[in-house]
């Protein structure tokens, strides 16, 4: 009870942030529409896609151009197992996300050969070419018919609670599967954030850091490099799965290259190597296109040319300049910049002291 | 609490359906979702960007002809409100924009949604909650076929294999020793023309000598084609969409090959594109395909009321093209969706107009070719069911050539 | 036999395509040791300024040579505005940045041009020639020629002059240029301006044998990538040598070997990228290069 007591005294401010957070995600079905659970869905699975690519991109310093097609890994096999094999598709979960990881894995240990650039260029290829590789085994994924998956029903247990929460219509299958998706996002988050905080995080960052120096200081470079290449991919796994259960359907084009752009340019906007940066990520990448393409036109405030340009021209001309610009004015990304101009307003308010002494701000990256 | 909000409108609506229900005894008036007094919401996902963007121009077409209505005071009384979304040709964001227009956006009813796997992931959604999915912008078979097990889902546009059937006819009657090669795209279009060929060879199906598929990302079909020449292929069946359609016929004549007969399918066969082929060399005369939809190219429609309607229409989309296509086929289909509105008159509601869509249509289009009416019934599902055969003559200057008479195809595809 | 010549020989058409865009690629490899994701789309808008050039009644003649200094000037714009405030960045931001270009210019494309395909002329004639009884396009041909020309234009510039040397020098070893009192940032500048004007010729060149609109080098640019990694990322004759055999191995691949067939045609030049970077990753013509840490 003390130890508790002193730890829950003792806690850095960072995690009453990630509890007040997370409440507000339990508590948001409760206040908005099915449908608006449902977009938060969405951003919840890109955040745990983000996740995986942030421990692979930001932590051990590789590139992947390609997780769009680990998503395709994660939804198909639970889509098959689904349609197939009658399997209950909450059990298809985790089998997706180890399948997928394990597929992670083999990927990682050819990667090992490829500098940072060729990385891009063959994981960029592998995205181009998902498409057309799913429609191949016709008899397994479909082909282009793709694959139908029925909505789940929350389980009588979720619909009692909900009702007893709300007082309202009943639980849909949208609110249900939000509820899923955020557990395993949370379940992940912290996984995730152990990783970081232990020894891989350390070694991972060694690696990306100064790779040749980390190997002689008895890291094990490649085992960790093809491990983070694993986890990411058991994490896109995961939420592949749950892309295609909230989807209601699996095809080739549900995963072309755009997808894989969307998630990379999500991770680093986000900021890599941050912890919070996922979820920032995961918000920037599923309320973009829709922020671009409905949301400028629909204000009355902006003149109308200026509207219908930006949506005739699209989220494309909109992504590529935001991405350029964030690129070269915050390449720590969103949480990067809130993080930095944090730590000048902690500087200004502790007034001339710190400049006297020149003390460096803590590493925004250190959890 | 913001939960209470929702529930009282819900209650209020029904409060007024039920008043409204109840209101009248001979004539029905009632009204739905996306209905008010004086506006009809309707909601859309196409491809406006990406791979697909080329059909985009579709749903600006349809938005003209709505415009035109609405200038007109709109269908008894109500205007149109038509509200497009981009998908990118992608489920998933079909998905997520579906339901937003369903479930925020309170539409009325889907039209004229494309693509074949986009409308697949939204078909058993849209089922489900009873919202119409009217007359998705592709050909394939599914959706008019399927209507007992998707009562709220229909097609419009001839389904692919109803259209490879006549020329399955067309060959079996006029090149019965044809050595049939077949160039198709590796998805559910090319696929789902290859299987109407196949199915109406019946059991002629052995002319089918070779069958080469590509996929969008091969730099060009140059390879296949060579397989099929190679392989003692005259008759030259081209399954694709324009761009590879106009550089396969290109290849065609670059190589040397000259085959008895090329058909094209109808997507492809727009005059524009035709001429587009001729510059790169391809000897376009003699080749064969149908149509159900006047070409504005055409100098026979020029003085036809139709098409002088069409040009009018058109000219309220500022970047349609009117020599394209698409944009007849748009017009053509929201003139279909106005006719039903129409006649759904007071009895607005999603279950009545999606009744007289899929039963009880019996229309003469004016941009479609004199002779074909878009018509359904208890027990057919597919709006239109018959094109004709037209002949490239000419050369690059030329234009297509109606052959024949309209061809039937209703009842045979099951 | 007549098949097998006849795949061959198209295989070596669709190389020349390849070629010349893998071209482009080298040149910006040589200039900054980046990968250039951009490259196609760019070559592909400035194409579309030149048809817009010829369109509104300029010879075809005049427009091109106007077309490639616009693109010169635009490139050394990207490289200005764009490029330089991320020099220093990792390789991710680069990576990052050109994939944001790349979007931002086929967008930009879209919006300008619009998605409908249209004809570009080209110099040469559609007609055919009979090689070994096999048939292949003047069309074609000039896309090799036109390759071939801009490869040892490029060879003597990189090798033979001094600013060429000066090029090379920045972008391998910046500092000690500094030192030397060469203006880095120009000659990294410079590669971008050439890069894109050989891209621009490319487009053209390219653009009648396909069909041009704003999706036209989206596959194309991974098939030049494959050639560029095949041949040696830095050389130039590589970068021709590699266009012609993958041209022809995606051929032969797609009509000889069942699995391939004929859609998974993309998969091969995949297979080339991560086979040439995992077994010999300086390709045919590359020299090996050490890493100093």
């Amino acid at each position: 009870m003390q130890l508790i007591q002193q730890r829950l005294r003792t806690a850095p401010p960072r995690y009453w942030l990630v509890l007040v957070v997370a409440m507000f995600f339990v508590g948001l079905p409760t206040v908005v529409s099915s449908f608006q659970s449902s977009e938060w869905t969405q951003v919840l699975i890109f955040a745990i896609v983000i996740m995986g690519l942030n421990i692979l991109v930001g932590y051990s310093g590789q590139i992947s151009l390609g997780h769009g097609a680990l998503m395709a890994v994660g939804a198909y096999t639970s889509a098959i197992l689904i349609h197939r094999y009658r399997v209950d598709y909450l059990v298809t979960i985790p089998i997706a996300g180890l399948l997928t990881g394990v597929v992670g894995f083999l990927l990682g240990i050819p990667a090992l050969r490829l500098s940072a650039l060729y990385l891009a260029l063959a994981t960029f290829a592998l995205a181009v070419v998902t498409p057309s590789l799913i429609k191949r085994p016709v008899e397994l994924t479909g082909g282009v018919q793709g694959i139908l998956i029925a909505a789940p029903d929350p389980p009588q247990f979720a619909k009692d609670a909900f009702a007893a929460i709300t007082g309202g219509p009943a639980m849909t299958s949208d609110q249900w599967m939000y509820y899923v998706s955020l557990f395993l996002a949370l379940l992940l988050f912290w996984f995730a954030w152990n990783i970081v905080r232990h020894r891989p995080g350390r070694a991972m960052r060694a690696i990306r850091d100064r790779e040749v120096a980390a190997a002689t200081f008895g890291i094990n470079v490649a085992a960790y490099k093809t491990m983070a290449f694993g986890i990411s991919a058991f994490y896109a796994g995961i939420a592949g799965a749950l892309y295609g259960l909230t989807s209601g359907f699996v095809s080739p084009d549900s995963f072309p290259l755009a997808l894989s752009f969307q998630l990379l340019v999500g991770t680093v906007i986000g900021g890599l190597g941050s912890i919070a940066g996922p979820l920032v990520g995961g918000i920037f990448t599923f309320w973009l296109p829709i922020i671009s393409s409905q949301f400028v036109s629909s204000q009355p405030w902006i003149p109308a040319q200026i509207a219908s340009a930006f949506q005739k021209a699209g989220p494309a001309v909109t992504y590529g300049a935001l991405l350029i610009v964030i690129m070269i004015f915050a390449p720590n990304g969103i949480v990067g910049l809130v993080f930095a101009g944090y730590v000048r307003l902690q500087a200004r308010l502790r007034g001339a002291g710190d400049r006297g002494t020149g003390q460096m701000p803590p590493d925004p990256q250190t959890v | 609490m913001a939960n209470k909000g929702p529930r009282l409108g819900v209650l209020a609506a029904f409060l007024v359906i039920l008043a409204a229900c109840g209101g009248s005894s001979g004539t029905t008036t009632a009204t739905d979702v996306g209905i008010t007094s004086n506006s009809i919401l309707l909601g859309n996902t196409i491809a406006q960007s990406g791979v697909a963007a080329s059909y985009g121009t579709i749903a600006n077409a349809e938005n003209a002809y709505f415009t035109y209505i609405n200038n007109q005071g709109g269908v008894n009384g109500r205007k149109i409100n038509f509200k497009i979304l981009d998908d990118a040709y992608a489920p998933p964001n079909a998905v997520t924009l579906t339901k937003q227009l369903v479930e925020q956006d309170q539409v009325f009813a889907m039209f004229s949604g494309l693509g074949t796997q986009t409308q697949t992931s939204v078909r058993d959604y849209l089922n489900t909650k009873k919202v119409p999915q009217l007359f998705v912008a592709t050909g394939a078979t599914t959706f008019d076929l399927d209507y007992g097990m998707h009562s709220f889902t229909l097609g419009w546009q001839p389904p692919y294999q109803g259209e490879s059937r006549i020329y399955a006819k067309d060959i079996l009657a006029n090149h019965a020793s044809a050595k049939i090669g077949v160039l198709y795209q590796n998805d559910d279009y090319g696929q789902d023309y290859l299987k109407g060929l196949t199915d109406g060879l019946g059991s002629s199906a052995t002319m089918i000598i070779a069958k080469e598929a590509f996929d969008s990302t091969a730099p060009n079909v140059t390879s296949q084609l060579v397989k099929l020449h190679a392989a003692g292929v005259d008759t030259l069946f081209i399954f694709a969409i324009p761009v590879p359609t106009l550089t396969a016929l290109a290849t065609v004549t670059a190589l040397h090959w000259k085959p008895n007969q090329i058909y094209l399918n109808s997507v492809s066969n727009p005059a524009s594109y035709m001429k587009f082929a001729a510059s790169k060399g391809a000897a376009i005369d003699g080749v064969i395909s149908v149509a159900y939809l006047k070409d504005p190219t055409d100098p026979q429609w020029a003085n036809d009321a139709g098409m002088k309607l069409y040009r009018t229409v058109i000219a309220n989309c500022s970047t349609c093209d009117a020599n394209n296509g698409f944009n007849i086929y748009g017009v053509a289909v929201a003139y279909t969706m106005v006719d039903v509105l129409k006649q759904a008159g007071s009895n607005l509601t999603r279950a009545n107009v999606m009744s007289i869509a899929a039963t009880q249509l019996n229309e003469t289009n004016p941009f479609l070719l004199p002779g074909v009416t878009v018509k359904t019934s208890s027990s057919d599902h597919f709006p239109i069911m018959q094109e004709q055969v037209i002949q490239w003559q000419g050369g690059a200057t030329g234009g297509w050539k109606l052959q024949g008479s309209i061809i039937d195809e209703r009842g045979t595809v099951k | 036999m007549q098949e097998l010549i006849q795949q061959v020989v198209s295989g070596l058409a669709n190389g020349g395509i390849f070629a010349s865009l893998a071209l482009a690629l080298v040149l910006i490899y040589n200039a900054m040791g980046l990968l250039n994701f951009a490259q196609g789309e760019m070559a592909m808008f400035a194409t579309f300024i030149a048809f817009t050039f010829i369109n509104h009644g300029v010879s075809y003649w005049f427009a091109l040579p106007l077309t490639v200094a616009i693109a010169f000037a635009g490139g050394v714009l990207i490289q200005r505005v764009v490029i330089r405030p991320v020099e220093r960045a990792p390789v991710l931001t680069l990576v990052i940045v050109t994939l944001g270009l790349a979007t931002l210019i086929n967008g930009a494309a879209g919006f300008f041009f619009g998605y409908v395909p249209r004809v570009f002329p080209s110099p040469f004639s559609v007609s055919t020639v009979n090689l070994l009884g096999a048939y292949v396009s003047y069309q074609d041909m000039g896309v090799i020629v036109v390759s071939g020309v801009v490869l040892v234009l490029i060879y003597l510039l990189l090798q033979r002059t001094t600013i060429g040397l000066t090029m090379r020098a920045a972008a391998h070893h910046r500092e000690a240029s500094r030192l030397l009192g060469v203006r880095v940032s120009w000659m990294l500048a410079l590669g971008w301006g050439l890069a894109s004007a050989v891209g621009t010729v490319s487009g053209i060149m390219v653009a009648p044998v396909l069909v041009l609109e704003p999706n036209l080098m989206q596959t194309i640019i991974i098939y030049a990538f494959a050639a560029a990694v095949l041949g040696g990322i830095e050389s130039p004759l590589g970068a021709v040598v590699g266009g012609l055999i993958v041209g022809v191995t995606v051929n032969l691949a797609g009509a000889y070997i069942p699995f391939v067939g004929g859609d998974l045609q993309l998969a091969v030049a995949l297979a080339i990228i991560v086979g040439v970077l995992v077994v010999k990753p300086n390709g045919l013509f590359g020299r090996p290069s050490v890493r100093n840490v």
